[in-house]
């Protein structure tokens, strides 16, 4: 079984080589055909895949990993290997005759060898673990970085720019980060309640949201697009449905949204009777919109609702039809949800979605 | 070495039935309770395997409908829990209690009384966790077993968002369970300590039971952190206490790193008992010596030590600094070296061997290669920033799973078809245990396999259900056609069992061509084991009695 150390050896020389300068990272990517072909080529959003990073902590990720996953892939066919040759090569045959093998009761020379390989293996993947980690936490935050506050809620995302005053729910805005114009978005996670986990795999690794904890992570997406995500903290009855996605936009269209979420909501004169009926009925204590007597804040913020893709965190996409439903019934579509089935009568429901829907 | 003649007592006994029921419900033999223990496990495995199989047919298609939210998120819950509590530690209990005292060749455990306490408090903790099914009051009302998942994280265990009973029969119950575990650990430690028969060094002490010393004495230390994290929580709900509530100041990383000082820890409980079962099948059906004892031995008392000192990587997202994630990253590995140097030393065993493909040793076989690859994932988990994107998600659930089924199942099911013969007296038959393996072997791939790549691909682990258009379809769809697969392997070993003890063939008191001193009794052994205690000159007792020309006492 000497054998084994020089294959090992070799093959992770060759690795840490491509591990460090990332040449090409490409070369390795065979490992992970098997993922790739069960990926549709063509879909509507990106695939959450954590092998397909758009920006920099998931690079690291994905660096640190594409090592580990060789000397994975190494030791497993060195091992397996000698596992199928022992089989195949010692199988008891027909033609043995009764005789037991010769008794063999250990070599210490060979416990050594392979104790110190995997203590290489482990000191190689502990440099380049430690690397990673550095390079993803240790991260100072330029100045002119966008600062954000993700708060978790049971089971939405409350998201705020403090220095921009805006708040809004379950889609994260951020600017693209290009050479000529480097952009870092900062996020503060906290929790209102229990503990949540913010995981969207293409931009960085998960960090949790635990109340009474602020943390913290980095995000720099290089291309625009919408990236899914997920809640990845077990909280609670519909933890299933705390989507999140991040929305990747250019310089100018990312001014463009903030600035039109910073004004306050509209205030069509003529949609003052669905206002004043919205204004009178129980929803202004769960939520806010901005300029009005709403300022609840258990709920998500509504002042822009309309200017989001989705309803209920990712559950519906955002419809004034889908929007008369979730408020006639949010316990239909989102079953043990904290918002309560109002009763609205249906003079009341359409003034409601009528208010809403204007909430562009 | 005593062949007797002895009438077995008990099993294919005629004797009326009621006294046939008393004699089991007041025995306080270790090889009856034994049986208890594994015929429970197996019970809790049927119950729990089926709930995994009614999570799978909900997962089997995006947006389905069949499991509501907080039905779901109660099977995965129950699941976890009995799994870890209810199969594997009770599997772990009777094996040691059957097989412990027949291999260093003593009449029974230390504490026999202990030792059907044990069970039956166990028993109970089964049965009141199951109970919540009829008296738990929760969120949604009445009849509502627990729906925090098996770690119970806090907060969300505090009364402000678990409301009514539900999660109180998960603390007691468990902590039932506990008392159990802990008291048969200690039999465990002080009959090996101190009822090995004459010649019994622990140098010449079977692997099987070195193992169970290892893991009875982590029993020891990791279940304190545990029942004190459960009795904070009872304080927090009941009597106002802050310990884990987050809106009165409590911290609720403090439960994690609580719970997880016990649970990763718990996770080698789990698995070494395994580790005991593959070391003594893998020589005997390879016809050598297990290769490198005493390395042996260092690795697995090495295994104990490390992980005792890994825990917080469960908890690499929680914000830790970058000197803990670095040291827990670190320590994680080193765990890879004694587990590596133990599948080394297997393959060393089976090198230069005989090998006979019989159904303990196929599933050994099973073990080997799937352990190989739960070893690799799991020191990839212990690479800090991957873990960052995969903890939490499908790529750990197939892990863990690849661990406790890929690893431990298939040991413990070899382990069965291996000691069924000496427990019972009769063979459990070999076809059937063929399609065992071969049917539970495709399953699991299927089922397991492919969650490593859902988990790549974004799924998080405890969603009911998921939409359409994010790659997890064909995955998820795949992973449960799996389950039927396994369940019909299942099913053969539940055939397989009930056929035998009505009319399997006669085993025979050394059906194996084995070494260590349980074969040297009648199959099944009586009460008091051996009629004359043996005396041992080395490791394979049985092995110097059938080779007087090349005994091993000469090496040794």
């Amino acid at each position: 079984m000497a054998f084994q150390l020089p294959a090992n050896k070799k093959m992770q020389v060759r690795i840490i080589k491509n591990g460090i300068t990332m040449d090409s990272p490409g070369k390795l990517t065979c490992l992970l055909i098997a993922t790739a072909i069960f990926v549709p080529a063509q879909s509507v959003y990106p695939i959450a895949n954590m092998f397909k990073p758009e920006a920099t902590p998931a690079d690291s990720i994905f660096n640190v990993s594409m090592l580990m996953l060789a000397i994975c892939a190494a030791i497993f066919l060195v091992v397996g290997g000698l596992l199928a040759f022992t089989i195949v090569r010692f199988r008891r045959r027909k033609t043995d005759n009764s005789n037991e093998p010769v008794q063999v009761y250990g070599s210490n020379r060979i416990e050594i060898a392979w104790t110190v390989i995997p203590v290489l293996i482990v000191i190689v993947l502990s440099m380049a673990t430690a690397r990673a980690v550095v390079e993803v936490q240790n991260k100072r935050m330029p100045p002119d970085a966008l600062k954000v506050t993700v708060v978790g809620h049971q089971w939405w995302w409350e998201i705020r720019y403090p220095e921009l005053g805006i708040v809004t729910a379950n889609e994260l805005h951020v600017p693209q980060s290009s050479v000529a114009k480097l952009a870092h978005t900062f996020l503060k996670l906290q929790s209102a309640d229990v503990a949540h986990s913010f995981w969207v795999p293409q931009l960085s690794g998960k960090m949790d949201l635990i109340p009474g904890i602020t943390n913290s992570m980095w995000l720099d997406p290089r291309r625009t697009g919408i990236y899914l995500g997920n809640c990845a903290e077990y909280c609670g009855t519909q933890h299933a449905n705390m989507l999140i996605r991040v929305i990747v936009d250019t310089p100018e269209d990312f001014e463009k949204w903030a600035a039109a979420q910073k004004v306050n909501a509209s205030a069509d004169p003529q949609l003052e009777a669905a206002r004043s009926a919205f204004m009178a009925l129980n929803c202004i204590n769960c939520h806010t919109v901005s300029g009005t007597a709403a300022k609840g804040t258990f709920g998500p913020d509504l002042s822009h609702l309309m200017s989001r893709t989705t309803l209920a965190a990712g559950v519906l996409p955002n419809t004034a039809e889908n929007v008369r439903a979730w408020v006639k019934d949010p316990q239909a579509i989102k079953r043990g949800n904290l918002m309560p089935n109002m009763q609205l009568n249906p003079r009341e429901l359409d003034e409601v979605v009528t208010y809403l829907a204007s909430l562009k | 070495m005593a062949a007797t003649t002895h009438i077995p007592v008990g099993l294919g006994e005629t004797e009326a039935m009621p006294s046939k029921l008393h004699g089991w419900l007041v025995t306080v033999d270790h090889k009856r309770l034994g049986i208890m223990y594994i015929g429970t496990a197996l019970f809790f495995f049927a119950v729990a395997g089926t709930m995994a199989a009614l999570m799978r047919l909900q997962l089997a298609y995006p947006n389905s409908t069949f499991l509501a939210p907080e039905v779901f998120n109660r099977l995965f819950t129950m699941h976890g829990t009995s799994m870890v509590f209810l199969v594997g530690m009770p599997f772990f209990a009777g094996l040691a209690n059957y097989l412990t005292p027949l291999m260093i060749g003593s009449r029974d455990m230390a504490f026999p009384r202990l030792n059907a306490f044990g069970y039956w408090i166990f028993l109970m903790g089964g049965i009141l966790l199951y109970f919540s099914y009829i008296a738990g009051e929760g969120l949604a009302g009445h009849g509502t077993a627990p729906d925090v998942g098996w770690f119970a994280y806090a907060p969300l265990t505090e009364r402000a968002f678990s409301r009514g009973t539900s999660t109180d029969y998960w603390i007691l119950s468990i902590m039932l369970t506990g008392i159990g575990t802990t008291a048969s650990a200690i039999n465990v430690i002080a009959t090996v300590i101190s009822m090995r028969c004459k010649g019994m060094t622990l140098a010449r002490m079977p692997l099987f039971v070195w193992l169970m010393l290892v893991v009875s004495s982590m029993v020891v230390f990791i279940m304190p952190p545990l029942t004190a994290a459960q009795i904070m929580l009872l304080l927090d709900r009941y009597l106002g206490a802050h310990f884990f509530d987050t809106q009165a100041g409590g911290s609720a990383v403090l439960w994690q790193h609580f719970f997880w000082l016990f649970g990763h820890p718990e996770v080698y409980v789990l698995m070494l008992p395994g580790f005991a079962c593959a070391s003594e099948i893998i020589p005997v059906f390879s016809r050598k010596p297990i290769f490198g004892r005493a390395a042996m031995i260092g690795a697995t008392i090495a295994i104990g030590m490390v992980s005792s000192g890994v825990w917080a990587h469960h908890m690499f997202t929680i914000g830790m600094s970058t000197a803990s994630n670095i040291y827990f990253a670190v320590a994680s590995m080193v765990v890879g070296i004694p587990t590596g140097i133990k599948i080394f030393n297997w393959l060393g065993t089976m090198y230069g061997g005989k090998i006979r493909f019989d159904t303990p040793m196929l599933f050994c076989i099973g073990f080997l290669f799937q352990f190989l690859i739960a070893g690799l994932t799991g020191v990839m988990l212990a690479v800090a920033p991957f873990d960052w994107q995969v903890t939490d998600s499908y790529f750990v659930v197939a892990h863990f799973h690849y661990v406790l089924i890929g690893g431990l199942m298939f040991t413990l099911f070899g382990s069965l078809y291996y000691w069924f013969p000496k427990a019972t007296g009769k063979m459990l038959n070999e076809t059937l245990g063929k399609w065992h393996f071969w049917l539970l072997a495709i399953g699991f791939h299927l089922t397991f396999d492919t969650q490593h790549f859902a988990g790549m691909l974004g799924m998080p682990r405890r969603i009911y259900t998921y939409p359409p258009g994010r790659g997890w379809e064909t995955l998820n769809l795949i992973s449960s056609i799996g389950v039927i697969f396994q369940a019909a392997g299942v099913a053969c070993l539940i055939w397989n069992i009930f056929r035998t003890l009505r009319k399997g063939e006669p085993a025979g008191n050394d059906p194996w061509d084995a070494w260590t001193l349980e074969w040297a009794t009648t199959s099944p052994p009586p009460e008091y084991n051996f009629a004359v205690l043996p005396q041992v000159r080395s490791s394979r007792p049985l092995w110097d009695l059938k080779h007087p020309e090349d005994p091993d006492w000469r090496y040794e």
